[in-house]
């Protein structure tokens, strides 16, 4: 195939013509892929209609709202999660809960680490982000009683952040075992890994064991 | 004296020698005979670089199996671990003592009297089948519980509740098949189809039917395959068993296919004989031994367990339970009772 | 007399521990029984056993550099794993990739699809004891395979997808042999269906197995063919369509009852559509670039991205945290549809027998690799 300038001819391609409208004239402007790419820019989304919403309906619920790349994300206060996740649940349609999890900024002063809810609605495919600003140490609202699928994923986020989650069910780890000292995704855990010696040497890590051996003492937190 | 030590011992010891070495050979090729079916079934080769056309893949098996360690579960119940494998292939083996695979014979006309080829022919023949077959399930149960691990605990009791529940149905089919030939001796119940110018399939469908389905469980194959299934229970019964013990299972499973086989051509295909015994002009398929008839009936019935292996997906367990105690043993009892009334109403009302 | 009668014998639970070693667990899935005789009582999936911090890596390497780590997450369809990745990337830097690129994404990824639809069906009927389909698919998936390799090199791992477009063109040829294999295939769909669909025992272990509810699926966070078999339409091509998708025509099919039998049917047809999609997208195959101009080294600007692709096993979502001028992702978390719908596993089994445990674990197509990351 040819490296050469695109020449697709509309008649040829009824779907290339759509997306780029551009190439139909002989006169540049180029198509975007020859150009230079456009990176999104953050905008201030308070007026979405649902980040409106929750700020009416919930009160402090909304620190800060920005549209990025289409997105929008909602700043919340960590006090209220699980308020806000009931009102977007309830009122606003977001049955679904897509995504969550969490993000590590060690520098940070406000708090450590993000949560990172991302949610879903079915009636108009809309997605809301919500972002929650962590401290180390301190809880956050666990959501399972909002999504059933919040169990795992917080279960993930508790394991690789050591982000604790308040009422949550059955927070174990999941992916690394029971006695595993460390959270893996810190960014001050080294990524060659720790000597865990807990396969080999089970008394070097007393509580857990070894992955084969199912934890009768669960980590407290 | 010489006449007895040559009748009692030594023709026996002949004959048993010989059934033991071509039922081995015979089983051997079967696995060789399963894998090459199901190959073609499912679009590829199946064995063939073990000797010419992989005809010695068989052997190869054999020896692998023979000089694979023998590893014995450390927490297991060793004597009955080992007794496990004995007390299934011993059956198996010795259900052969009466199946009459042909009729007499003088073997190439070596001998000036023809001698029955079956090594004996005795009054229950039958009932001697249908009970020494199932201590076979001793065999499963015990292994699997020996093993001390939970995979083959179940795989033994799904066996024990499958085998127990379908030996009923099957006993039922074996029994209107009695009630035509008015014998339990297997070899009675051939010349009976041959004097009744009918095998015993025609009036007997519906218990051939049943007879087959159950044999198809009472030997763990497909879709019946619970006991060792193998996506469920690794492998079921015989998870722990590696080596020649291993191979004693397999054997056993292999030998019971035989025996199922042979049962359905003698009970309901007339044996050894040839199609229409008694029709003077097909006298010509005489020259084909009565031996191969007999085989070629038992082989149908094997290649349509490999085709059902090939074919069907597993039965879950109450689905099998459900299969065999509702709808087979109804059957089966309905069964009997009409084939009863209808031998009664030729008897009775259509003579007199 | 009266009170409740005493068992007969000592009855209690009986603990199975169900993998990680397990033929029927696709991997190093251990799920931890509570048995009542076959009866589960209690189903605890427990993974981690593939761990290989996959998520950790991300943050250590340029965005090119990443995309082999994406192919070892779902290592059954590597295309779309590629794509979701790259499709995110362009949204955080705002690349839009030429058409060509778009199409053949497409195409690999449907490809991509199908053989891990294949290979589903193969596992999943030999897990309930039909052994021939897996060999009939698996000669589909050979040739899938084949085209694979003629394309990239590579057969399961492609890293087949770059930011901005594709690394390499199709070859000569390529596209014929694709056309006269998707030609074919159709027919061989039929041929597994025979051997399937309308059994009667197939359907008896599938039919009404591992019911799960449109609500409770979208509780659970379901997505994919588990979803869709629930009844709910919706597929993030059509909803939230990347590359060309928007552009191609093809149905969404959706199951009524949610049991395994309708997740079975949802698939297969699933296949059906992704060969028309592959399709659609050859005749219109246009020329031109493979690549759109990306600079070389990639610098993002700051903020966080979540875009997604509807990967075989379900919504393949990459969220991507950049920092200013970053050239690799702050923090990439990949949310692996055969994750969450493990999760669901406890609620899908409960009551049920251990045999329809290796249904259930069939009809949720998961992938370790993508599980454990």
């Amino acid at each position: 195939m040819s490296d050469d300038k695109p020449t697709p001819s509309p008649e040829e391609q009824p779907g290339a013509a759509k997306a780029a409208p551009a190439s139909q004239e002989e006169a540049p402007p180029k198509p975007p892929w020859e150009d230079k790419p456009v990176p999104p820019v953050p905008s201030d989304a308070a007026d979405d209609p649902d980040v409106a919403a929750l700020a009416a309906g919930v009160e402090d619920a909304v620190v800060e709202a920005v549209a990025f790349a289409d997105q929008v994300t909602v700043t919340i206060p960590r006090e209220k999660v699980l308020e806000a996740c009931r009102f977007l649940k309830e009122e606003r349609g977001f049955s679904f809960l897509v995504d969550l999890t969490a993000v590590d900024w060690p520098e940070r002063e406000e708090g450590r680490f993000d949560v990172i809810h991302w949610l879903h609605r079915f009636e108009d495919n809309r997605r809301l982000r919500l972002r929650t600003v962590v401290a180390e140490g301190e809880p956050v609202a666990s959501v399972t009683g909002v999504w059933k699928t919040a169990n795992w994923l917080e279960r993930e986020a508790y394991d690789m952040f050591g982000i604790h989650f308040e009422g949550h069910p059955n927070l174990e780890r999941i992916l690394t075992w029971e006695g595993f000292n460390g959270h893996p995704l810190r960014k001050d855990f080294p990524v060659e890994g720790i000597d865990t010696g807990a396969a080999i040497y089970p008394d070097v890590y007393p509580q857990g064991g070894g992955p084969m051996v199912d934890g009768e003492e669960k980590e407290g937190a | 004296m010489d006449q007895p030590l040559y009748q009692f011992l030594i023709i026996p010891a002949v004959k048993i020698v010989a059934i033991l070495a071509v039922l081995l050979l015979v089983v051997a090729y079967l696995t060789f005979f399963e894998r090459k079916v199901l190959a073609y079934l499912q679009v590829r080769l199946g064995p063939n670089r073990v000797g010419p056309k992989g005809w010695l893949q068989p052997i190869a098996d054999a020896f692998k199996l023979l000089v694979k360690e023998d590893l014995i579960p450390s927490k297991a119940e060793r004597f009955v671990f080992l007794l496990a494998p004995c007390l299934i292939i011993v059956p198996a083996l010795l259900v052969w003592s009466v199946i009459p695979f042909t009729g007499e014979t003088t073997v190439f006309g070596l001998l000036s009297e023809p001698i029955p080829a079956y090594l004996t022919d005795i009054n229950i023949g039958i009932l001697f089948v249908l009970g020494v077959s199932s201590v076979g399930v001793f065999g499963i149960i015990l292994g699997g519980w020996a093993s001390n691990s939970k995979f083959s605990l179940m795989g033994g009791l799904r066996s024990a509740a499958q085998m127990v529940s379908y030996e009923v149905p099957m006993g039922f089919a074996v029994v209107s098949v009695l009630l035509m030939a008015g014998s339990l001796s297997l070899v009675r119940i051939v010349e009976v189809q041959r004097e009744a110018h009918m095998w015993f399939f025609l009036p007997g469908i519906l218990a051939l039917g049943i007879y087959f389905i159950c044999g198809v469980a009472e030997t763990n194959r497909n879709p019946f395959d619970l006991p060792e299934a193998e996506s469920e229970l690794v492998a079921g019964f015989h998870t722990e068993y590696s080596g020649m013990k291993f191979a004693l299972f397999f054997l056993a499973e292999y030998a019971n296919m035989l025996v199922i086989g042979s049962l359905v051509a003698v009970l309901f295909f007339g044996g050894w004989l040839r199609p229409f015994p008694n029709v003077e002009f097909l006298a010509f398929l005489d020259v084909i031994p009565p031996f191969f008839w007999f085989a070629s009936k038992v082989g149908v019935v094997i290649f349509i367990y490999m085709w059902f292996r090939g074919t069907f997906p597993r039965y879950r367990f109450d689905q099998l339970m459900a299969v065999g105690w509702k709808w087979l043993l109804p059957l089966s009892l309905a069964n009997v009772a009409v084939i009863a009334l209808g031998i009664l109403v030729k008897n009775h009302l259509l003579k007199g | 007399m009266g009170g409740p009668l005493e068992p007969l014998f000592d009855v209690e639970e009986m603990e199975l521990s169900f993998g990680p070693q397990h033929p029927a667990t696709h991997g190093v899935l251990r799920v931890q029984l509570k048995l009542d005789g076959e009866k589960i009582l209690d189903a605890r999936p427990i993974i981690g056993y593939l761990h290989r911090g996959t998520e950790k890596l991300f943050e250590q390497e340029p965005f090119n550099q990443c995309i082999p780590h994406t192919d070892r997450l779902d290592y059954i369809a590597a295309p779309t794993n590629n794509q979701g990745f790259v499709v995110t990337v362009e949204k955080l830097l705002g690349i839009t990739i030429p058409p060509r690129a778009a199409y053949i994404r497409m195409i690999l990824a449907e490809l991509g699809r199908i053989s891990s639809h294949l290979l589903w069906l193969a596992t999943h009927a030999i897990d309930l004891g039909a052994i021939t389909p897996f060999f009939y698919t698996f000669r589909e998936r050979e040739e899938i395979l084949d085209l694979f390799e003629a394309y990239c090199g590579a057969r399961l791992t492609l890293n087949a997808m770059r930011v901005g477009g594709l690394p390499y063109d199709l070859p000569d040829g390529w596209v014929e042999r694709c056309a006269e294999m998707m030609e074919a295939f159709p027919a061989h769909i039929d041929e597994y269906e025979t051997l399937l669909t309308e059994n009667r025992i197939w359907k008896k272990r599938t039919v009404g197995i591992g019911v799960i509810s449109a609500e409770e699926a979208i509780d659970w966070g379901l997505t994919g063919p588990p979803l869709r078999g629930s009844g709910v339409k919706w597929d993030i091509r059509k909803v939230f369509p990347y590359d060309r998708y928007d552009e191609v025509d093809f149905e969404v099919p959706i199951g009524k009852n949610g049991d395994t039998y309708d997740r079975y049917l949802v698939r297969m047809e699933e296949m059906r559509q992704s060969v028309r999609i592959i399709q659609q997208c050859m005749d219109r195959l246009p020329d031109g670039p493979i690549m759109a101009k990306v600079p070389k080294v990639l610098r993002a600007p700051e903020g966080m991205v979540y875009a997604s692709v509807e990967a075989p096993k379900g919504e393949l979502g990459y969220f991507i945290v950049t920092t200013p001028k970053g050239s690799q992702p702050y923090r990439c978390h990949v949310r692996p549809p055969s994750f969450v719908n493990l999760q669901s596993l406890p609620v899908l089994v409960d009551g049920l027998l251990v045999a329809d445990l290796v249904a259930v674990i069939g009809t949720l197509d998961i992938v370790l690799g993508e599980i454990d990351r």
